[in-house]
């Protein structure tokens, strides 16, 4: 089985998509938003901070606004590289700028049922199969939760997600499913449990704490108390803003990666005023709302230029990237999925955003596919074989192959080629069959892609949780569910 | 007849003028011009041209939300003085809408409020984190006659099921239509906790709502 994670790294192509004085105005800007609309942070515990720290904080409206000198030294506090940690420390996440991982899309609340090929409501089981999946798949570098476990209570789902994650897989859990203070304290009791101790969960967190931000310019109260409460912990946190060209943002796109920046880093810069030095990531999966209608695209022109701008400015505030690609608008694994998914994958990965998400999910993030998780994967495949570039050396331009073949002929029977050919890449799910046996068949990367899932899933065995700790998480969660947390709370 | 100043007033609806909406409300007023005439024959004619264009693709979101308010300013003027004088205007059904308790993503749900208002429908947005109890005391308050309530996350969904189960639990589940909506919703889920309707977007919801009371 294979252990090593497929990232990447040293990139031989590159793309200017923003001049630096456009980062340097977009900044600006964005802090002119922050010190004079604000934004709303609607968490008492959170308008506390801003106001011992000197920003305006009207508490009726829970909107600050803060200096730009504020947010600037806040935001210099955070660590620009840090480790996001595996249950088995060879799958350790290094996000140092120069690696691109991918992991898994979230959440869902269906999926197209694997032996039936039916939609249904997601549950627990999906969670920990697709997480069984995620553990062999080398393209799969970290595991956000996938699908809701909808036959699991809403208070104690997000916990019963991660445990059956990583009961079924060595590798990091990001999860994007927490967004309560009972939950989150949970979530540190659990992770400080797969990691052995309050300081190992510091120095090699398993787990990281994505939330989403409520465009325009504002926060979920819940999600802002659970991002503190994890991350005095010292776990990575991360706000992703989904700002929509249109509806949640402006129409055009510089000024939605405004709206999108000032809420992001308001809240990195949050966190770090409460707790200096917490590794941080700015998260986003900006697209553009469908004029006729209003509705979430996941996909297009400006999606994907959103996905390769975005990581400019992450890294003009010296933090990593967890960025929306993949999960496609498409309703089923489609000529749409490949299209929207190989560019917003490619925009993303050629910038080196240090986190991809998005892989397995269909129609705007609701619907998940085992068998689009196989083909995003391929699209990565794909993508880091181009990232490669092309090499040029003595041994590259063949020159000796070349005047040996001459004039006609042909490079099968060259040593050279022989040294060579397993360089060139190989896909999966394309159908590269002569047209007979296509035709014969007719089937292809989707039945491929399906019934890799089915042998994965038959006989993958990811290496298992120690049963003293599956035991000890299961009474984190059982005391959440016993109401114990909020007892204790009111103590 | 006013028939300039009725175009005028499907004009200012039809190109989304606000201001000019609520000046040509009370010019109507001033001129002692009917109310009720004014929205039928002035900004009903502009909102149901923008509507008509907008299901054919043939106008944006942006210019439907816009025609919306324009009317609504109008409406705002009118509306008093019809209180006034008696009258009222016909409308389709009275709606409480929310995002539900616990959730506060609202724009699918604002999109919803502006389509139904739009096609003759009486809205009572009630906002966001709205609490089940409230929704029902609203309901009861305004008569209403449909309960639409979205939510974006799994974990609050589930209160879209304890609203019916309270509304059962007091007895008055048949005096009023459920009809749910949100990212994570779906038809099945609508279904198993017994809602009257379901819609994945804010036009189809009119339609919805008009066949769950009977109108088509």
């Amino acid at each position: 089985m294979p252990k090593s994670i497929k990232s990447i790294s040293n990139p031989q192509l590159s793309l200017n998509i923003l001049k630096n004085k456009d980062i340097e105005t977009i900044h600006n800007k964005t802090i002119e938003i922050i010190e004079n609309v604000g934004v709303r942070f609607p968490s008492a515990r959170a308008l506390d901070i801003w106001e011992e720290s000197g920003a305006v904080v009207d508490r009726e409206a829970q909107v600050i606004k803060a200096s730009g000198e504020l947010i600037e030294s806040a935001l210099k506090k955070a660590p620009p590289k840090y480790i996001l940690a595996a249950r088995d420390s060879s799958q350790n996440l290094l996000l140092d700028g120069d690696h691109v991982y991918v992991g898994t899309d979230g959440c869902g609340v269906e999926v197209i049922d694997l032996k039936s090929g039916k939609r249904r409501r997601s549950k627990l089981d999906d969670v920990a199969n697709i997480a069984l999946i995620a553990d062999y798949l080398e393209e799969i570098a970290f595991h956000w939760v996938p699908v809701s476990a909808q036959d699991y209570p809403p208070e104690s789902r997000g916990l019963h997600e991660l445990l059956a994650i990583w009961e079924n897989s060595t590798k990091h859990v990001q999860t994007e499913s927490v967004y309560s203070i009972a939950e989150a304290r949970a979530s540190v009791e659990m992770a400080s449990v797969i990691a052995g101790g309050d300081q190992e969960l510091r120095s090699c967190p398993p787990l990281s704490i994505m939330q989403c931000t409520t465009s325009p310019l504002g926060h979920d109260g819940g999600s802002l108390d659970a991002a503190l409460t994890v991350a005095e912990a010292g776990i990575p946190v991360g706000f992703m803003t989904m700002a929509s060209c249109l509806t949640t943002g402006p129409a055009t796109l510089a000024g939605n990666l405004v709206v999108g920046n000032a809420e992001v880093i308001s809240a990195l810069a949050l966190i770090q005023l409460a707790y200096p030095g917490t590794p941080v990531f700015y998260a986003a999966a900006q697209t553009a709302s469908d004029p006729r209608t209003g509705v979430y695209t996941g996909g297009g022109p400006e999606d994907f230029l959103f996905g390769a701008a975005t990581n400019l400015l992450a890294d003009y505030y010296n933090v990593p990237l967890s960025m929306g690609a993949f999960a496609t608008g498409a309703k089923e694994p489609n000529w749409q999925a490949g299209v929207d998914n190989s560019l917003s994958a490619f925009m993303a990965s050629v910038v080196m955003s240090d986190m991809l998400l998005g892989v397995g999910l269909l129609h705007g993030s609701r619907i998940w596919s085992f068998e689009q998780m196989l083909m995003d994967c391929e699209i990565f495949d794909l993508v880091w074989k181009m990232l490669q570039g092309i090499p040029v050396n003595d041994e590259t331009l063949a020159m000796e192959a070349i005047a040996s073949v001459g004039p006609g002929g042909n490079f099968l029977t060259q040593k050279h080629t022989l040294d060579h050919m397993h360089e060139l890449w190989l896909p999966k799910y394309m159908d590269r069959r002569s047209y007979n046996v296509w035709e014969e068949n007719q089937d292809g990367g989707r039945e491929w892609a399906r019934q890799e899932a089915i042998k994965i899933l038959e006989t993958h065995q990811p290496e298992p949780l120690d049963p003293k700790q599956v035991d000890e998480l299961n009474k984190i969660i059982l005391s959440v569910e016993a109401g114990s947390q909020v007892s204790v709370d009111a103590s | 007849m006013h028939i300039d100043l009725f175009n005028e007033m499907a004009k200012s609806v039809i190109d989304g003028e606000v201001d000019e909406a609520t000046n040509l409300a009370q010019k109507a007023l001033e001129q002692d011009i009917e109310p009720l005439d004014a929205i039928n024959n002035g900004y009903v004619i502009g909102i149901n041209d923008v509507g008509e264009k907008f299901s054919k693709g043939q106008c944006f979101l942006p210019e439907l939300v816009m025609a919306g308010e324009a009317m609504k300013a109008a409406l705002s003027v009118l509306e008093p003085e019809m209180k006034k004088r008696g009258t009222e205007r016909e409308v389709l059904g009275n709606v409480v809408l929310a995002t539900i308790q616990g959730d506060i993503h609202d724009i699918g749900k604002t999109l919803v409020g502006i389509m139904l208002s739009a096609n003759g429908f009486r809205v009572f947005d009630m906002g966001v984190d709205v609490k089940i109890d409230a929704l029902i005391q609203k309901s009861n308050e305004v008569d209403a006659n449909i309960i639409a309530v979205s939510a974006l996350l799994t974990t609050t969904m589930i209160n879209q099921r304890t609203l019916i189960e309270e509304l059962n639990k007091r007895g008055v589940r048949d005096k009023v239509k459920v009809m749910v909506g949100g990212a994570p919703v779906t038809r099945d889920w609508a279904d198993e906790i017994g809602a009257d309707g379901y819609s994945e977007d804010a036009i189809g919801a009119v339609s919805v709502a008009k066949h769950v009371l009977g109108h088509n």
